[in-house]
């Protein structure tokens, strides 16, 4: 095969693998086509994979072969083994692989340039696109890690917040900057070498150290952030080797990612700057709560497993709002099961979703989809709250920051003007909580002290177990 | 003019971006954000380039096998996870209800 006819035949496949990943993600965004979607998309990465290995470049298998198999092996695994409850950090780690390798290739290409055996047309530019492979590939790899331990709790999920901080940041940024410019404008290899060892250090530090002041609650919006990043590293990538599909398909997951990053920012009503830099929630904020107008003064009423059966039995309407603790406590098969219990006793149930409940994008949809929940239950914010004053039972599930009340009411609260769900509304409001502690924010949730709230205590699973056994028992007799 | 035009490409990439999902219902943001991960493993076609070129540098080499492995994982982890996830959103009485703990 000619030279040309090859060049040909790749980039024609290269259209057709971008064409499908248009579809594949459009069609992710519909429930009926999701699945259909996701599937082709993959047919589209096959294809790519496929015809590079028609490159004229690629000569040795034996090596490339061998990383193929390894990686496939090593990424079936873990989509197989993962329970469905580890999803956030599961995709915050796969999304720190993608970034790692971004890294790889932009070094890769650095050696090979340095080497002599690829020579640049344009050799400031391949070096700045170089640059900035590193730089996001680096971050993204190393801001994926950090979070990936916060998720999987492997480090505490509270935002550290060290005094210098921004100074020490500041610090780096400019080094990090510099070190580029070195690198792009000196023509002595070795200068040019350190430059390169310098700022992929760099850059792997500032990945560390800008997702350190974010806190738990604050993560769907990080895990949106670097998933966009990966896109934008393969994207520099494809300008580093001029390659058309990489440009293409990273540029495609570095805008959408920013849409989804913008949808997590609106749900808390907070800038990205302010989420980013902020260190929101890494101690308590001074009581501002007596002094200020609006606020809820009373005291936490608690409830038994078998008064809350006696409320709920009597209700029509229920609605259950999950949060980050039904995810701690593993409690989404009893929810469904207290769900079907309902429905049964002749209530209408709907879970109430908010945009930012858990700790990644669409975390309570997946655990409830997993435990079976049909997803027409599941209704959105904006959809469920005209609905709440016609509520008999609005059932709290391990959710703080997202019902708490003074974000409309009270404008000293840190959080006040994030959109929640009203769930104060309700006729009654049963919370379930592991203890008296405060949420995320370190707020005291106002929505616990109101007139109309009975406090569930206990681990989440136990207490609606306690619950859906009166619903057994009273089913039997 | 090859640099232009990836610019070119670049740019509408970005717009298209943009459009594609402007509106996605809160159900899907996971499995959309896992997908499009998945996506942007396309980096392995700069990652076989450098693995397979044969230039007598070891280094090269073993920095784009590695890059390889990686973006596979995050390819192959990518599709099946989110495969996985979307497999569980059923429409009501779709799925039976035994199943419910596994």
């Amino acid at each position: 095969m000619s030279n040309e006819l090859r060049e040909i035949l790749i980039n024609s496949a290269y259209i057709v693998a971008s064409i499908l990943f248009v579809l594949g993600l459009k069609m992710l965004g519909r429930q009926t086509t999701a699945r259909r979607g996701n599937m082709l998309s993959s047919v589209g990465m096959l294809i790519a994979v496929v015809v590079t290995l028609l490159d004229r470049q690629v000569i040795d298998y034996t090596w490339l072969v061998g990383g193929l198999v390894g990686g496939a092996l090593i990424g079936l695994a873990c989509a197989r083994l993962i329970k469905m409850t580890s999803m956030p950090e599961m995709v915050a780690l796969l999304n720190g692989f993608g970034g790692l390798a971004s890294l790889l290739v932009g070094g890769a290409e650095y050696f090979r340039i340095s080497g002599g055996t690829v020579v640049p047309d344009h050799p400031a530019f391949t070096s700045s696109v170089i640059y900035l492979t590193i730089l996001i590939g680096g971050i993204t790899f190393t801001g994926s890690i950090y979070a990936f331990c916060k998720l999987a709790e492997w480090l505490s999920g509270r935002s550290i917040l060290f005094t210098g901080q921004h100074l020490v940041n500041g610090l780096l940024v400019v080094l990090t900057v510099l070190s580029g410019v070195v690198f792009v404008v000196s023509g002595d290899p070795e200068m040019q070498l350190m430059a390169v060892g310098a700022f992929t250090l760099l850059a792997l530090i500032l990945g560390w150290t800008l997702v350190m002041p974010i806190g738990g609650g604050d993560m769907p919006v990080v895990i949106s952030m670097l998933n966009s990043l990966s896109g934008l590293a393969a994207c520099a990538a494809g300008f580093v080797i001029g390659n058309n599909v990489l440009v293409v398909a990273g540029c495609l997951v570095g805008t959408s990612g920013v849409i989804l990053t913008t949808i997590m920012c609106k749900a808390m009503n907070r800038s990205l700057g302010n989420v980013l830099f902020s260190g929101f929630g890494a101690a308590p904020p001074p009581s501002s709560g007596e002094a200020s107008e609006g606020v809820i003064q009373g005291e936490l009423k608690p409830i038994s497993a078998e008064d809350s059966f006696a409320v709920l039995e009597a209700a029509r309407q229920v609605v259950i709002v999950p949060g980050y603790g039904m995810a701690v406590s593993q409690a989404q098969h009893v929810v469904r099961e207290l769900g079907e219990m309902l429905e049964e006793n002749g209530a209408e149930v709907r879970f109430a979703i908010h945009p930012v409940a858990g700790r990644m994008p669409g975390h309570m949809n997946v655990l409830l989809a997993e435990a079976n929940v049909p997803y027409e239950q599941l209704v959105e914010m904006d959809a469920v709250n005209p609905l709440m004053s016609s509520m008999d039972v609005a059932i709290v599930i391990g959710a703080n920051d997202v019902v708490n009340p003074a974000a409309s009411r009270d404008k000293s609260s840190p959080i006040y003007g994030m959109p929640i769900i009203n769930a104060h509304e309700a006729r009654t409001v049963i919370c379930l909580k592991r203890g008296k502690g405060t949420g995320f924010s370190g707020l005291e949730n106002q929505l616990f002290m109101m007139p109309n709230t009975r406090m569930l205590y206990g681990d989440a699973k136990g207490s609606l177990q306690g619950v859906v056994s009166e619903f057994k028992s009273l089913a039997d007799g | 003019m090859e640099l232009i035009l990836l610019f070119f490409i670049f740019t509408l990439a970005g717009f298209l971006g943009f459009e594609l999902i402007a509106k996605v219902p809160s159900q899907l943001h996971t499995p959309l954000m896992s997908g499009s991960n998945a996506i942007s493993g396309i980096t392995i076609v700069g990652a076989l380039i450098a693995s397979g070129a044969d230039d007598g540098s070891m280094v090269t080499t073993l920095l784009g096998t590695a890059a390889v492995a990686l973006a596979m994982i995050n390819v192959i982890g990518g599709y099946l996870v989110t495969d996985r996830m979307l497999g569980m959103f059923k429409k009501k009485d779709t799925g039976s209800k035994k199943e419910g703990s596994s």
